[in-house]
């Protein structure tokens, strides 16, 4: 794998190798804010929050402990993953916009309290973390999650939650335990965001509590949306879009955030139900074959 | 100490105040977190320093200026980002356009005189004076009798105009009052237009009280005034009233008492503990759900 890196880095531009890794970031963290807002229904705008908790976690026990780099971004996945469920416990009595505030200010808090915590640099960051992040341990995460949140989605689990998502009463009354389901898919969701946030950490080998702020929280939000809630697919276009946007407006140079604003407002009036609607890997594969018949049949 | 405290809390609070009442009226009617009110603010606080500066004008004319500002730039925005939206998409997709919203603003107001730091000239004299133990500067007083005017203005409006009447009613039930002949899209506006320019005067009044003002100044101080709608039950304008004041209350408390460092987190960490108490706010009405 080492040798593959290596050949990959050697030659492919650095500049494109680099973004794929941050692509298959963004995928992971996505993902996992899909299956609490996308498939759930449950606004999270506080994911940023369980991305820097799996950061700090990962490289803390990279850095102070020694420990390799599975174990780190296993311990980071965790962590997170235990907050989500500590947030995800109480607020399952919220709704909807309380929720959501709830969210971005538990990200605050989070963000506040590295910023003071002396084992996390304080506000001059965390340097000298090993750098273990590559192409190749990126994607081969990021397809692996793809297919186990694939999978997950299609079974009974998965329609549970989008039965929550569609109407909660109705689902409670056809006998799902909604509270469990959204705790179930709380704990996932950060989990998650805490192993997107340890790959991140090693990647950058420096993080500072400001990379991990309301904009980042809405830009993972505006990657579920604008691919199309509680699509896999659409999560990952809107991932690409989202990530390669920056990159591709870098042309407009200062005028970059201006555009990025004026096209999200736009998307939204002419996609309000984002790029791909629902729309599932089956769904894909159908019209894929229906279009072959077609042009079968016709020729 | 305690008194002097509680003064500097009451006027941020009184600026939290006016801009959660933004946030609270338009949730009331259309259920949108309006994310670029916050913008409106850092807009309207940029306005009167323009007044300021250029024209040289009273503050009290300046702030009058910036209101009116951004009544227009708040009624822009709903037509142009949130009517096209409504009634055909997800209330999701109604939030993400406000954030691009308020991306495109900040980042214009950024291109528009670069991202530096910006003072009011001293146009009015601050004296201070004492009140027994404390120690009160003039610049609190207009701050909250000018809020306080504000606010009384407002619920007389709300109260006893036919435009209140139909906020009112738009707040209650918007399908209803369209079938009663309220023009429906006018009063949105029109709640935008009140909304962004009382966030004006906030954003004129947090200039000069604290002698800065910048681009991304919206960003937290939308963000704690919306918590501040929520603390004090999002949708209802004398919980936003009460929120704001607490919120403010609460953080110079925090700060003074208990460590500076941790202002920001004071704000969202009081939200959360008085929602997992009350999940609908302070003076929220809990929503029965319909089946």
């Amino acid at each position: 794998m080492i040798v593959m890196e290596q050949y990959l880095t050697q030659y492919i531009d650095p500049y494109y190798v680099r973004i794929a890794v941050l692509l298959g970031i963004n995928i992971v963290l996505a993902l996992g804010l899909n299956l609490i807002t996308g498939v759930t229904g449950q606004l999270s705008m506080g994911h940023a929050g369980f991305m820097s908790i799996g950061a700090y976690t990962a490289a803390i026990m990279s850095i102070h402990a020694g420990t390799s780099f599975g174990i780190s971004l296993l311990g980071g996945a965790l962590m997170a993953a235990a907050f989500g469920f500590l947030i995800g416990v109480p607020t399952l009595r919220l709704e909807g916009d309380y929720l959501a505030m709830v969210t971005i200010g538990f990200a605050e808090i989070v963000r506040v309290v590295f910023l003071n915590l002396d084992i996390a640099g304080r506000a001059i960051g965390l340097s000298g973390i090993p750098s273990e992040t590559g192409f190749l341990n990126v994607w081969l995460v990021a397809v692996l999650v793809i297919f186990l949140n694939t999978r997950l989605l299609k079974s009974r689990t998965g329609r549970a939650l989008y039965a929550i998502r569609e109407d909660e009463i109705a689902a409670q009354a056809s006998g799902i335990n909604t509270t469990f389901y959204k705790i179930f898919a709380f704990v996932i969701g950060s989990f998650l965001g805490g192993l997107a946030g340890g790959f991140y950490a090693h990647y950058m080998t420096y993080i500072n509590p400001q990379d991990f702020g309301f904009m980042k929280s809405i830009e993972l939000l505006n990657m579920v949306v604008l691919g199309g809630m509680g699509s896999i697919p659409g999560t990952i276009l809107g991932s690409v879009v989202l990530t390669l946007a920056p990159e591709m407006l870098r042309m407009v140079a200062e005028y970059r955030l201006l555009f990025y604003g004026g096209l999200l407002v736009l998307m939204m009036i002419f996609r309000p139900n984002g790029l791909l609607g629902d729309v599932r890997w089956y769904d894909i594969r159908k019209r894929l074959a229906r279009n072959g018949v077609k042009s079968y049949g016709t020729a | 100490m305690f008194w002097q405290q509680l003064i500097n809390g009451l006027t941020l609070g009184s600026t939290y105040a006016l801009i959660a009442l933004g946030y609270t009226m338009v949730y009331g009617i259309i259920q949108l977190i309006n994310f670029a009110h916050g913008e409106i603010y850092m807009f309207g606080a940029f306005a009167g320093l323009f007044l300021v500066t250029r024209f040289g004008v009273n503050v009290f004319v300046a702030m009058l200026g910036a209101m009116i500002f951004c009544m227009l730039l708040g009624m822009l925005v709903e037509r142009i980002a949130y009517r096209p939206l409504r009634g055909r998409s997800s209330r999701l997709s109604a939030l993400i356009s406000a954030i691009g919203v308020s991306i495109f603003l900040s980042t214009l107001m950024v291109l528009i005189r670069g991202p530096q730091t910006d003072r009011y000239p001293d146009t009015i004299e601050i004296s201070s004076f004492s009140l027994g133990p404390v120690q009160v500067s003039s610049l609190q007083v207009i701050i909250l009798l000018v809020a306080a005017l504000l606010m009384l203005g407002l619920q007389v409006f709300i109260h006893k105009t036919k435009m209140g009447k139909a906020m009112r009613a738009c707040s209650e039930d918007l399908d209803a009052s369209s079938l009663m002949g309220v023009n429906v899209n006018r009063v949105i506006s029109f709640t935008f237009a009140l909304g962004s320019a009382l966030a004006a005067a906030g954003g004129v009044m947090v200039g000069l009280y604290y002698n800065a003002v910048w681009p991304y100044m919206g960003l937290m101080a939308g963000l704690k005034a919306f918590a501040a709608a929520v603390l004090g039950g999002i949708g209802s304008i004398p919980g936003a009233m009460l929120g704001g004041l607490c919120s403010g209350v609460l953080e110079i408390f925090g700060v003074a008492y208990l460590a500076s460092s941790y202002r920001d987190a004071i704000a969202f960490g009081i939200l959360i503990v008085v929602l997992l108490v009350r999940p609908q706010g302070i003076l929220g009405k809990p929503i029965s759900k319909k089946v």
